[in-house]
């Protein structure tokens, strides 16, 4: 299974998310911003990082990059993308999911071991968790808050749409402790939280990231 | 070479920690008279010939501006 | 009207401000005698910010020399004198590192000096061909309660994250410590370290004949300028900085392009050779790629991407725009060069070639305005022998011996002293700091602060890893630099160790006082002649640092501070060891010797306000012995965790010890308990195992002394017959003092610290 990885200017967990690819057994594919091919993946990681700078807003840019309209339509047919913090900020400047992620709400940049709920284990990213699961992943940003209209969020909730919260405290005053959120056929996720920083016992402070990726490839088996 | 001036300032319903720590400065300094601020971005952009409104319009609400979250002000020269 | 060579020779008799940017007048008939002429406006210039003691390193050079004169070294590949020092680790990969200052510029702007400075090192390690994978800092500054503290620690750390973050680099370590003597002048001193293969190695020198010289990169404004030579030689006086100069503003995003732009440009062969612009900017770059070339460089300036048009040609040369780098390259490739630059956005552009001869020459719109031979811009730079004199209370210091002090002796003394001590600035946790770090960017980072060492993998095959230690302690500087250097190279090197590394080499930071202070070059030559005695001692090289002088208040210089990074290899990284302890019913060792010295102390400090007698004895063959330990005791698979003994004594190791995985522990202590609390005798370190009879075999075989402390456990700290510390009450005193200083929206300011002392003690937070 072809996983593609899309490299922004100045984004930096693109590295990592192909490592976590690998491990869960897929083939990472590097994308290219600036091309127009999707190289036949079977599925997109928009990974971590800071791509442009942040400059604008956070993945204001790069989600009007050439490679983005690609990654759009594709989404629109049903492939699964995955958005890892500035990819979770791209998803949302993009339009593929509803709010927006801002500055931290104690203003610092901010990295910690985050303990997650499971809200959701039914979609293409989620399938190898339970629901109501706890799992430890690294948080890691100076713009993770989530912020959408008091409308949206019910409607997010309502529709069972909520994929992660922080437990165990807020790392940056995300509106009703939201970590991750996922589109309505559950097959776009995006979530603040470092799955692929959280895959070996020697470098992370879990392995409870792996499952996204290992969920994935199940997903577009049975796909 | 006109000049247009683009404003951007989260909706009023978003909180704004930036403007509340600088609120906050403004107390601890002795400025008890200042009620609320709020922080936002000002985009000078110099255009070639004359401003077309519709396009700046449009640059202003999609790119320089998050809908989602941001009110825009799009200030265009006089005449 | 532009101050050409031909205006110059024609009019040999006009005055130049050459005491306005630092040259003293034998300085300036030098460069006359050089050249048989007056110098231009733009040779004056370049004249005078490479000459500054930032880049001439004109006050330390005939000391720095002791470790040029160090043994050789086999895992030295590349030695002092470059970018950056490159060492073997094993497996064909080699690793450069080295710690660089950015104190003044911290002082007048906290984010982007500190940022700049991160900016700076970052570069660096770019330029000798490697791929930059970690960072550390270690940050100094005035009382922890002084309102300037809260001015400028903030904006420090969140200038030291905010670049290190956006360029993707995990920050592995460093440290933090408050001092009254840094109240006007903040330490910022930034590591960082890269990786590459031996074939990959860079060096920055201009070869080749007609080979085009390229500067790519940002584009070059009024950043700086005047601020090497201006800023780094002045100190600041008591009523605050005299003048504002322009500070260098960075740009991580574009140098995140930068370092991608160059490792294709590496990974493709496209240089001959290759300069990052730091200090002194263009000047700095042409001069030194010149004058390790064969021949000489021609540059046109006129060509210079500016971001501003009203840059003169001086003006351009002392740039220190940030984010530039120059590189030599073969006039065949440079199509190819361009390329790449344009696929990152990166701006690059041809500004001159190499040449035959000897002269750099640089022209204005095609007219002469530098005609120099380029070695003595960069390297023959003045040399001084500054006078050096042995301060006048040393004697009385040294007498102040800490043993008079008052001790504690019931357990409820000894109790809230160590309260005091791990919850004094120094001690506390510094996770409000850390937090602002990312230390888990490129997915290979084993350990990172709170753990002794930093270590990085850096083979995802072969397990293959690096460790790097990074210390300075000041207050034993200050009552004896000699010592004091050795001590904090020595505790650099156990902190390697501890993690299960094998120590390798050496960096340096050497931040001291004004050099025309006689009683401060002694300080200093101390320190390096301490550090050298050390290293050979150790069988270490030095593979490089920095020199940061001028660090003073008015009149009054900060403590000597000599702050040392230490290298270390792991062959199998999965065999590392770090510092918490996590399972009950372990046996809890002591390795090394504990004697009755608290001159110097945190406990000294904390609890007195005394900094006087002579620092802790330094045994250096003893050290070498506890490293080979420990790296056999890790290798074995026999310690299940590892932690070294330094500022705050066995109290500062259990209290971190215990509190990262909230394990407790019953121990026993023989002897005076407060010596043994409280003591900083060096060469020890504190284990944790289930098999407590190979531990001590190993350590008695090797000659190294072992005392059993008691068991790991439960949710206190117990010491048997003498006091019972919750853990949850010692987190409380440790975790809420930089919080309560810097505050948090979270967290309320103003609470003070958890932790009392004996009525008649003094608190220096």
């Amino acid at each position: 299974m072809r996983i593609g990885v899309i490299t922004f200017p100045g984004s930096l967990d693109d590295v990592d998310a192909a490592r976590a690819v690998r491990l869960a057994g897929g083939d990472a594919v590097a994308l290219w911003h600036a091309d127009h091919d999707l190289l036949d993946v079977d599925a997109v990681v928009l990974p971590g990082g800071f791509s442009y700078g942040d400059y604008l807003r956070a993945g204001a840019i790069a989600a009007r990059a050439p490679l983005m309209a690609d990654v759009v339509t594709r989404a629109r047919q049903g492939m699964p993308v995955l958005g890892i913090c500035n990819g979770f900020q791209v998803l949302c400047e993009a339009g593929l999911l509803p709010g927006a992620l801002t500055r931290n709400a104690h203003l610092h940049f901010r990295n910690r071991d985050q303990s997650l709920r499971v809200e959701r284990a039914d979609t293409a990213w989620t399938s190898d968790y339970a629901n109501g699961q706890r799992i430890v992943v690294p948080v890691k940003n100076g713009e993770g808050r989530y912020v959408a209209a008091p409308g949206d969020l019910d409607r997010l909730e309502a529709e069972n749409r909520v994929v992660f919260r922080y437990l165990g405290g807020n790392p940056n005053g995300s509106l009703r402790d939201i970590a991750g959120i996922t589109s309505e056929n559950g097959r776009i996720v995006g979530l603040m939280p470092h799955p692929e920083h959280a895959i070996e016992e020697l470098t992370g402070p879990s392995t409870d990231g792996l499952g996204f990726f290992t969920s994935v490839l199940k997903a577009l088996v049975a796909a | 070479m006109p000049r247009v001036v683009v404003d951007v300032v989260l909706k009023p319903e978003i909180s704004d920690p930036q403007g509340q720590a600088v609120l906050g400065a403004l107390g601890r300094l002795g400025h008890a008279g200042v009620r609320s601020v709020r922080q936002g971005k000002h985009f000078v952009l110099d255009v070639d010939g004359t401003p077309d409104a519709a396009e700046l319009t449009q640059i202003a609400e999609t790119l320089l501006a998050n809908p989602v979250i941001e009110d825009v002000e799009l200030h265009l020269p006089e005449g | 009207m532009i101050d050409t060579v031909d205006l110059a020779a024609k009019t040999p008799d006009e005055p130049q401000p050459y005491r306005e940017l630092g040259l003293k007048d034998d300085e300036y008939a030098r460069i006359r005698d050089i050249l048989g002429r007056r110098p231009t406006t733009a040779e004056l210039a370049m004249y005078s910010v490479m000459w500054s003691e930032h880049c001439s390193y004109k006050s330390s050079k005939v000391h720095l020399r002791r470790f040029g004169e160090l043994p050789e070294s086999d895992a030295l590949l590349v030695g002092i004198g470059e970018n950056a020092g490159v060492v073997d680790v094993g497996d064909g990969y080699a690793v450069t590192f080295k710690v660089e200052s950015h104190n003044h510029p911290s002082y007048v702007e906290p984010y982007q000096g500190a940022a700049t400075g991160v900016g700076g090192i970052v570069r660096d390690i770019l330029t000798m061909g490697a791929r930059p994978v970690a960072v550390m800092d270690s940050l100094r500054f005035g009382r922890a309660d002084a309102p300037d503290t809260a001015r400028v620690l903030p904006g420090v750390v969140a200038g030291v994250g905010g670049y290190g973050n956006c360029l993707g680099l995990p920050n592995i370590g460093g440290e933090l410590l408050f001092d009254d003597c840094y109240a006007g002048n903040p330490l910022v001193n930034a590591l960082c370290v890269g990786v590459m293969r031996h074939e990959d190695v860079r060096l920055a020198k201009a070869e080749g004949v007609g080979n085009k010289v390229i500067l790519f990169g940002a584009r070059t404004g009024g950043d700086g300028i005047g601020g090497v030579s201006v800023l780094a030689s002045e100190t600041f006086d008591a009523e605050g900085p005299a003048k504002r100069p322009s500070v260098q503003v960075g740009d991580p995003f574009t140098e995140k392009l930068l370092i991608e732009a160059c490792l294709e440009i590496f990974a493709a062969d496209l240089v001959t050779g290759i300069q990052d612009l730091g200090g002194a900017g263009l000047s700095c770059a042409t001069s030194e790629l010149a004058s390790a070339g064969a021949g000489g460089m021609h540059v046109d300036l006129d060509t210079v991407p500016l971001r501003d048009s009203t840059l003169t040609p001086a003006e351009i040369l002392m740039s220190e725009s940030q984010e530039r780098m120059c590189a030599i390259v073969e006039p065949a490739k440079v199509e190819r060069f361009l390329a790449v630059c344009r696929k990152w956005d990166v701006l690059a552009t041809v500004i001159g070639e190499v040449t035959g001869g000897d002269r750099l020459t640089v022209d204005w719109r095609g007219e002469r305005i530098v005609d120099v031979p380029p070695r003595t811009v960069a390297h023959e730079g003045p040399v001084y022998e500054r006078p050096m004199r042995r301060p006048e209370d040393l004697d009385a210091l040294q007498a102040d011996d800490a043993a008079r002090l008052p001790r504690p002796s019931t357990g409820a003394e000894l109790q809230a002293h160590w309260l005091a001590v791990i919850s004094s600035p120094d001690g506390a946790d510094k996770t409000w700091v850390t937090e602002q770090y990312d230390r888990y960017v490129r997915g290979n980072t084993v350990l990172a602060q709170p753990d002794d060492a930093g270590v990085v993998r850096i083979d995802e095959e072969t397990h293959r890893g690096i460790a790097l230690a990074l210390d300075g302690n000041a207050r034993a500087a200050r009552l004896d630099p000699y010592t004091g250097a050795q001590l904090n190279l020595a505790e650099a090197y156990r902190n390697v160790a501890v993690s299960g590394a094998r120590p390798l080499a050496v960096t340096n930071c050497l931040n001291f006082g004004s050099p025309e202070e006689p009683e401060v070059m002694w300080q200093f030559a101390e320190a390096v002649r301490g550090l050298a005695d050390g290293c050979r001692a150790l069988g270490l090289p030095v593979t490089g640092g920095n020199v940061s002088l001028y660090n003073q208040t008015g009149e009054v210089a900060i403590n000597p501070t000599p702050v040392i990074g230490v290298l270390g290899v792991h062959d199998d990284v999965r065999e590392r060891v770090s510092t918490g302890w996590r399972s009950a019913g372990e046996t809890v060792l002591l390795l090394g010797e504990t004697r009755d010295e608290l001159s110097g102390s945190a406990w000294a400090a904390v609890v007195h306000g005394h900094l006087g007698g002579r620092p802790p004895v330094v045994d250096l063959a003893a050290e070498r012995t506890l490293a080979e330990v420990l790296g056999a005791l890790a290798r074995e698979g026999l310690v299940t965790a590892a932690h070294d003994l330094a500022d705050g004594g066995l109290a500062q190791a259990l209290t971190e010890a215990t509190l990262r995985h909230g394990t407790g522990g019953r121990l026993a202590l023989d002897g005076d308990p407060f010596v043994a609390l409280f003591s900083e005798s060096t060469g020890r370190a504190l284990v944790t195992t289930t098999d407590p009879k190979a531990v001590k075999d190993t350590a008695r075989w090797a000659g190294v002394p072992v005392t059993e402390l008691g068991t790991t456990g439960g949710d206190t700290l117990a010491l048997d017959g003498l006091l019972e510390l919750p853990l949850a009450e010692l987190r409380a005193a440790w975790t809420a003092t930089l919080p309560a200083l810097f505050g948090l929206p979270e967290a309320p300011v103003g609470v003070r610290p958890v932790g009392t002392v004996p009525a008649g003690t003094v608190l220096s937070s």
